[in-house]
């Protein structure tokens, strides 16, 4: 009999759902021809000071168009410090950004108007309604007035804040006052959006809609987020950044990190296990260790087939296979080890040796 | 753009319960004030009458009145600048404001000229107490404009102060005490300055009550309309300074 966790199958599934990779799956040499184009973020060496700390050091990023970013760190890392630099609101203490090829410290006013910022906590005038705040906030991003009308009920449109426009803020709850806070971030047609941890303190549905928000966005401008939860960086961002004691400690490609995983190992349960040496033997495996309950640990060379093989292998065999799971050094592990003070995969040109 | 942030201020203003509070009680309590003089005025008409150089109503109602309404305003607009800056830092709003293409200037001036736009509304409802007695004698215009002008521009200085220190602190209540001590220690300064000791002149120019008593006696000076405009420029240089320090290093 044989048993595949149910619990792995689901996961493998919706990993490989497309929809869930939107740009991976989009085709790759369009996606890189217009990405060459145009880089919408370019921040070199930023450091950031508060009296002798530094909050953030070297932290270097680019972003193309049609990127998105999950950022990712523990409390305190910097996330937020680096998105309140990006956006303006912090100067920092050494480095350069760009947006959009607009010098960000030099002409402050022509690239924040290509930037839509959410920060932490949402930035809301609880005195006002929702289309009086959004249409305050269209008209500091310099949008005469008729167009801004316009670009407010959009921008409710997306967020499906529409029945909501004539209320206060205050009277709002947390999930609806968020959004108000995403609307008032994507109101001006940024080409770059930074997003301080924009699922928190949603309901399950509110997280979805966000997600499936933030996924249209990517796809005609980039998007920056910072998260917590690595499942959502996984399943938005084309690109993750893990960011540790103010330090980027990893920028990588998610399909790199995909392609890292996929030569690894798979966990299979014997009932009737052979020695050693003959599971040793088999095509492709390179170790094996036994671990309990009739449990083996089988590390081999990236095959695509080879968990078919291996199972049809132990059920010829009457091995009585009876449970199969591939394992996998999944983004959590990877952050893990990294922010537990482990070494740094991918060290940031001037980092302390 | 300098006028979407002045709008939404006064917006904010006129949303809060505060500042109608603020209205109703400063209305309120000149009108008061407004008819007890109107009756001393009433009682002494007869003997004034029988001077040829007497004192009119003018002087007798409309300035006693202007010179109470500094004393309620120097109370009263602590608590309505106090909330400018300090609620934006402790909604955290100001992020919103740093990261969208408007200069920190613009940010002041924006509140600033928000806080003047309902301070005018209370400046109107003060003004139009006097104004109303041309309905049955005589007012003297120059006196009275010169009154009324210098009430502004002590109203104008008041929110200046208030709006810097609201620029250091989140806590509202702590902005509206250090503005309500700043503005009461400069209005008493000169009383300091009584005699001729050495420097007493220096207090007598920094009062901001020795610069209004020379509008209340009808004598419009530049000197004096530039010490309140150097006044206010000073704070709000202060305020945009402070702003900017938000975002550098320190």
């Amino acid at each position: 009999m044989i048993i595949i966790h149910p619990l792995q199958i689901r996961a493998e599934h919706s990993a490989r759902e497309p929809g869930l990779f939107p740009s991976k799956c989009s085709c790759p040499s369009a996606m890189e021809n217009r990405a060459m184009a145009e880089t919408l973020i370019e921040a070199e060496n930023l450091t950031r000071y508060y009296g002798a700390r530094a909050a953030i050091q070297d932290v270097s990023l680019t972003l193309r168009r049609g990127e998105i970013l999950g950022f990712l760190g523990l409390n305190g890392a910097g996330k937020s410090t680096t998105l309140r630099i990006l956006s303006g609101a912090l100067a920092p203490s050494t480095g350069r950004i760009a947006i959009a090829g607009i010098d960000l410290l030099n002409a402050p006013r022509e690239a924040k108007r290509k930037l839509g910022f959410l920060p932490e906590h949402p930035p809301l005038y609880p005195e006002l309604t929702v289309s009086e705040y959004l249409l305050f906030c269209a008209r500091i991003h310099g949008i005469p007035l008729k167009k801004a009308r316009t670009a407010v009920g959009l921008a409710q449109e997306k967020t499906h804040l529409t029945e909501m426009s004539r209320r206060l803020i205050r009277n709002l709850s947390k999930g609806f006052q968020q959004r108000v806070g995403l609307a008032q971030a994507i109101l001006h047609e940024p080409e770059v959006l930074l997003l301080d941890e924009p699922s928190v303190g949603l309901d399950p549905a509110q997280i979805q809609g966000i997600r499936d928000l933030i996924r249209t966005l990517g796809t005609e401008h980039s998007v920056i987020f910072s998260s917590h939860l690595l499942a959502e960086v996984q399943s938005l961002s084309s690109r993750v950044v893990i960011i540790h004691e103010g330090r980027l400690v990893l920028s990588q490609e998610l399909t790199v990190l995909d392609a890292r995983r996929a030569s690894s190992a798979h966990r299979i349960g014997l009932r009737h296990p052979p020695e050693l040496p003959v599971l040793e033997a088999l095509d492709g495996v390179m170790h094996v260790s036994a671990q309990s309950d009739g449990l083996y640990r089988i590390e081999h060379a990236d095959l695509p087939d080879f968990a078919e093989r291996l199972l049809r292998e132990a059920v010829r065999r009457d091995w009585a296979p009876f449970a199969l799971s591939p394992e996998r050094a999944n983004l959590e592990e990877i952050f893990l080890s990294l922010t537990r003070g482990g070494e740094s995969i991918d060290p940031p040109r001037g980092a302390r040796p | 753009m300098i006028r979407a942030l002045v709008q939404k201020e006064m917006r904010s203003f006129f949303a809060s319960p505060l500042a109608w509070v603020i209205l109703a009680v400063a209305s309120l309590i000149l009108a008061w004030i407004f008819l007890l003089q109107v009756d001393l005025f009433l009682r002494v008409m007869p003997r004034l009458a029988l001077y040829p150089h007497a004192v009119g109503v003018t002087t007798l109602v409309a300035m006693p009145l202007l010179r109470s309404a500094t004393i309620i305003l120097l109370l009263l607009t602590p608590l309505l600048t106090m909330r400018l800056l300090s609620e934006e830092r402790r909604q955290k709003t100001l992020d919103l404001l740093y990261s969208s293409p408007v200069r920190v200037t613009e940010i002041v001036l924006g509140k600033y000229f928000g806080v003047l736009g309902f301070l005018g509304a209370l400046l109107a409802l003060i003004a139009l107490m006097p104004l109303s007695l041309e309905l049955g004698t005589h007012l003297d215009w120059g006196l009275l404009a010169a009154g009324i002008l210098g009430l502004a521009l002590v109203m104008a200085a008041f929110a200046a102060a208030g709006l810097y220190l609201s620029s250091l602190t989140e806590q509202p209540t702590l902005a509206a005490i250090s503005t309500f001590g700043l503005l009461l220690f400069l209005w008493i300064i000169s009383w300091a300055a009584r005699g001729q000791g050495p420097g007493s002149h220096i207090l007598r120019y920094v009062s901001l009550l020795n610069h209004f008593s020379a509008f209340m006696r009808g004598e419009v000076k530049v000197s004096d309309i530039l010490y309140y405009l150097l006044f206010i420029g000073l704070f709000l240089t202060l305020t945009i300074r402070r702003l900017d320090a938000d975002r550098l290093e320190h």
